[in-house]
């Protein structure tokens, strides 16, 4: 109902995929809500959409891994029953995942054969698979050497490796989970060549990426997905990454904030050049250079996964810069002289991390101790070597209340709060710091209307007070209503900085896509 | 297998309120392990309440019976800390049978070559420093591994424990073998620094009891108990490890280093072990020998499961693996065909409901809760 007419496709043939009305609940999470969704046969699709917009979830009932709370899956016109991977291999679906399932230190001939060895001797198995990894080569243009080990192979060729698998395995469908986001620019155009080539041959692609370039690229039709739903889709050559940009953003209504003029002062945060890799070595963040000033909030836009997270990382100590430096008030840090959390903390900086779950908090934890997280040194919680609990419940019963946490209970565990509240947990536990610099992430993630709004209330009264403030988040909006400057990050690089007066969500929309404001109107 | 265990832990189950997860489900554990040992029993052609009845008897009534029962239990309250230690930085410390015998090692080498030259005020002190100091830095050198190497900490602790019971044969055969001597044990440590036994003291006041190895390391252990408490729940010390073992990216966040956290924990851990040295050679044999720490380290882990990694818990768990390992022995006397030997099967079920099968028992336990929860409210 989404699509044009036009964008029909042709009825003699059946849809290779056909998902109906999937539904599907996490907790109170609703990740999945009544998607339907049509693949052509012999077409390559693409599904974007941000993170936790659902595209991999959708993914995972269509491969077995989960089963839909409701809705129904058809597979080349027949119903079809997933309920495990297996299922899924049989009806002709494969995947690749975004992390690969292979086992380093086997051949890839033993990683292709890896599950359907046939039969209790490996030898005669091992022929079968030799002949066949040469014809599929053959036939579609993959060429691999089946007794080189997978560890000695670099990514690309790994990749290679898994969707010769899935072929193998006899897939017609093949699913790609964010597939270039390990590779290099020139890797990831060797694999959509493969894509071209596998769609000749008649497969199906499901392509799943965040990147509008690719979805341009490769695909003969688009879907985005927002929130758990799939909001349109459109013929690749009748749309382009503006508008898909602004699908997948969403264009709500701009919260109502009440932002004062404020003149910004003294630098406090800055980065010169500063790179940033990972424990692979992949570059993150290259060569970034910015500064935040006093009474200044500086938002960084960008698709998620574009380095964000490793950039306000590396900024708060707990990520070592590969190349260049970061200043924070009077600490300088750089690759010789790496500074650790607390040291940075000790300076003044307070860094609302972007997954609360797994760092902001420890779910475990009353309120009370997750209010101490990273302050647990703090002479006002301490009594010579020991914690000094009732200071620890004062100060929790004094701002729970204050930061309108509910229940204002010190003693409830961390993980019985709603997400608003939790995220609240973190922000009071930072902002009653009188931080000097202020590192957010994605503040307002998973949070209700109703908090949203205290949240930005609190991080602009802390502008006003005269801190510089860092703002990561993947909701344009948030960034257009709060940001004085916009920094818009894709690929790890900045694209370009622009006021946040006067910004246009287009042009921000672009940027995000990787599209330099200069190429726009070429583009 | 998601399916499988589907079954035991649904999500339907009701949250189990504190007190019952510390009271109710250990002693149905406790009491499955019990009519599972009890069929065993059966099925070896004795009766299972006589053999209870022994064993409470040997525990508790024939003379000595209590004294060896606490002795046991001091021995078993330092290796259920010195897992639970590791465990609150979520490591595994398999290696406390090879810390002690190196804590015995510490404290044995002080006594025969130091201790007698000193002061009682200081020798006595020291001797205990000296199990500790020992036992930690065994347990160091796997938490290091570990942190520079990544080498696997359960792994380790075990090899560990092979090459300390090595060390210690090697020594007593070859150099701390007491001369005229055909079993491997040193000479007795100097009179003087023998610790106090607890039927000597009672002597003192006028009551005589049977003589029994029990000695005032029980009250050592207790007060151990009562400071791992403090510095895990009340230090800040103890916060930061306890991040690091629920959360380490949260640890990382606050600006705490799991690596160094772990391999402190590791050495507090081994210190705690050591000091079954104090209580079985400067308390007990007063001497150094095979086989003193036997058993302890393995026990521990179940010690340290059955009380939640909580010092009460673990002094109420130790106190009945005391009690199953001295009532245990009186089988051997009363009966033909089952034997010490029990008990191990025991503590084996304990710690297979305790470990591997609680979630067996807890769901419905939380349901019955429940029900009868409502029902009261309701009337």
């Amino acid at each position: 109902m989404n699509q044009p007419a036009a964008a029909s496709p042709p009825r003699d043939a059946a849809p290779a995929i056909e998902l109906k009305g999937i539904c599907k609940a996490f907790g109170p999470v609703q990740a999945n809500q009544d998607v339907s969704l049509s693949v052509e046969a012999g077409s390559i699709h693409g599904i974007v959409g941000e993170n936790g917009a659902g595209k991999s979830t959708l993914m995972s009932i269509l491969y077995g891994f989960y089963e839909a709370d409701s809705g129904s899956i058809e597979v080349k016109g027949k119903p079809a029953a997933i309920e495990d991977s297996a299922d899924a291999i049989g009806l002709g679906i494969g995947m690749v995942h975004q992390h690969f399932m292979l086992v380093p230190v086997f051949s890839v001939l033993e990683n292709v054969m890896l599950g359907v060895e046939g039969g209790a001797l490996l030898a005669p198995g091992k022929r079968r698979a030799r002949k066949e990894i040469a014809r599929i080569g053959e036939d579609y243009g993959l060429k691999l050497d089946p007794d080189e080990l997978i560890e000695n192979l670099p990514v690309g060729v790994r990749q290679r490796v898994e969707i010769v698998k899935a072929l193998y395995r006899g897939a017609e469908i093949l699913i790609l989970d964010e597939p270039t986001g390990v590779l290099t620019p020139q890797e990831a155009d060797a694999l959509f060549d493969i894509l071209r080539t596998l769609k000749e041959r008649g497969e199906t692609v499901i392509l799943i990426t965040h990147k509008l370039r690719e979805i341009m690229a490769v695909t003969d039709r688009v879907s985005v997905m927002r929130g758990g739903k799939l909001v349109a889709t459109r013929e690749t050559a009748a749309t382009n990454p503006a508008e898909l940009a602004e699908l997948m953003v969403g264009r709500k209504v701009l919260l109502q904030v009440d932002k004062q003029p404020r003149e910004p002062a003294e630098v406090r945060l800055a980065a010169e050049g500063l790179t940033v890799v990972d424990g692979q070595g992949v570059e993150r963040v290259k060569d970034v250079s910015f500064s935040v000033r006093a009474g200044e909030i500086v938002g960084v836009a960008g698709v998620s996964g574009n380095g964000q997270d490793f950039l306000l990382e590396a900024l708060a100590g707990i990520r070592a810069p590969a190349r260049g430096t970061i200043s924070i008030l009077d600490l300088q840090i750089s690759p010789e002289r790496p500074a650790d959390p607390a040291e940075v903390r000790r300076h003044g900086a307070g860094h609302v991390p972007e997954d609360r779950h797994a760092m902001g908090l420890v779910m475990n934890y009353t309120a009370e101790h997750s209010l101490m997280l990273g302050y647990h040194r703090h002479p006002r919680f301490r009594r010579s070597w020991l914690l000094d609990a009732g200071a620890i419940r004062r100060h929790a019963a004094r701002v729970l209340p204050e930061y309108d946490v509910r229940p204002a209970e010190p003693r409830l565990r961390s993980a019985d709060f709603s997400g608003g509240n939790q995220q609240k947990i973190v922000l009071a536990r930072e902002m009653d710091e009188h931080p000097q610099v202020l590192l957010v992430g994605q503040p307002t993630r998973g949070v209700d209307i109703g908090a949203i709004e205290a949240i930005h209330r609190r991080i602009l009264a802390l502008r006003l007070a005269g801190c510089a403030i860092l703002l990561v988040s993947f909701e344009l909006d948030e960034i257009m209503s709060l940001a004085d400057r916009i920094i818009v990050m894709n690929a790890g690089e900045i694209v370009g900085t622009v006021a946040a007066e006067g910004a246009d969500d287009h042009e921000l929309g672009l940027m995000m896509a990787g599209i330099r404001p200069g190429e726009q109107k070429a583009a | 297998m998601m399916k499988v265990f589907g079954v035991f832990a649904r999500a339907g189950a009701p949250k189990m309120p504190y007190w019952a997860q510390v009271t109710v489900i250990p002693l149905l554990n406790i009491f499955v392990a019990l009519a599972l040992a009890g069929c065993v029993v059966l099925l070896l052609g004795e009766n299972p309440f006589k053999a209870m009845a022994v064993m409470l008897q040997g525990a508790f009534v024939y003379p000595g019976g209590l004294g060896f029962t606490l002795y046991y239990t001091t021995n078993l309250i330092f290796t259920g800390l010195c897992v639970a230690m590791a465990f609150h930085a979520m490591q595994f410390n398999i290696g406390g049978e090879g810390q002690a015998i190196i804590g015995g090692l510490g404290v044995a080498l002080f006594l025969l070559f130091v201790g007698d030259s000193l002061p009682l005020i200081i020798c006595l002190p020291l001797a205990v420093l000296a199990a500790a100091a020992a036992g930690g830095a065994w347990a160091f050198i796997p938490g290091y591994l570990y942190a520079k190497r990544g080498s696997h900490i359960v792994i380790t602790t075990i090899m560990f424990n092979f090459i300390a019971a090595a060390v210690l044969q090697y020594l007593l055969v070859n150099v701390l073998i007491a001369p005229g001597q055909m079993s491997p044990q040193s000479v007795k440590f100097a009179e003087r620094t023998h610790l106090p036994q607890i039927h000597e003291l009672l002597a003192l006041v006028g009551i005589e009891t049977e003589s029994t190895p029990l000695n005032i390391s029980l009250f050592l252990a207790l007060a151990a108990a009562v400071g791992f408490w403090f510095l895990i729940w009340r230090t800040s010390w103890g916060y930061a490890l306890r991040t690091v073992g629920q959360s380490e990216r949260a640890a990382v966040y606050a600006g705490i280093d799991p690596a160094r956290m772990t391999v402190q924990a590791m050495a507090i851990s081994g210190a705690l072990a050591g000091m079954v040295g104090v209580n079985a050679l400067m308390g007990d044999a007063h001497r150094i020998l095979l086989g003193f720490a036997t058993g302890y380290g393995f026990a521990g882990i179940g010690v340290a499961l059955m009380g939640r990694n909580h010092p009460l818990g673990i002094v109420l768990a130790a106190a009945l693996f005391g009690i199953l390992t001295q009532g245990g022995s009186e089988l051997n006397f009363e009966f033909r065909n089952i034997t010490r030997d029990l008990v191990i099967v025991i503590q084996g079920l304990i710690i297979l409901m305790v470990g591997a099968l609680s979630l067996m028992l807890d769901p419905p336990v939380a349901r019955l809760i429940a029900l009868v929860s409502r029902r009261k409210e309701e009337t």
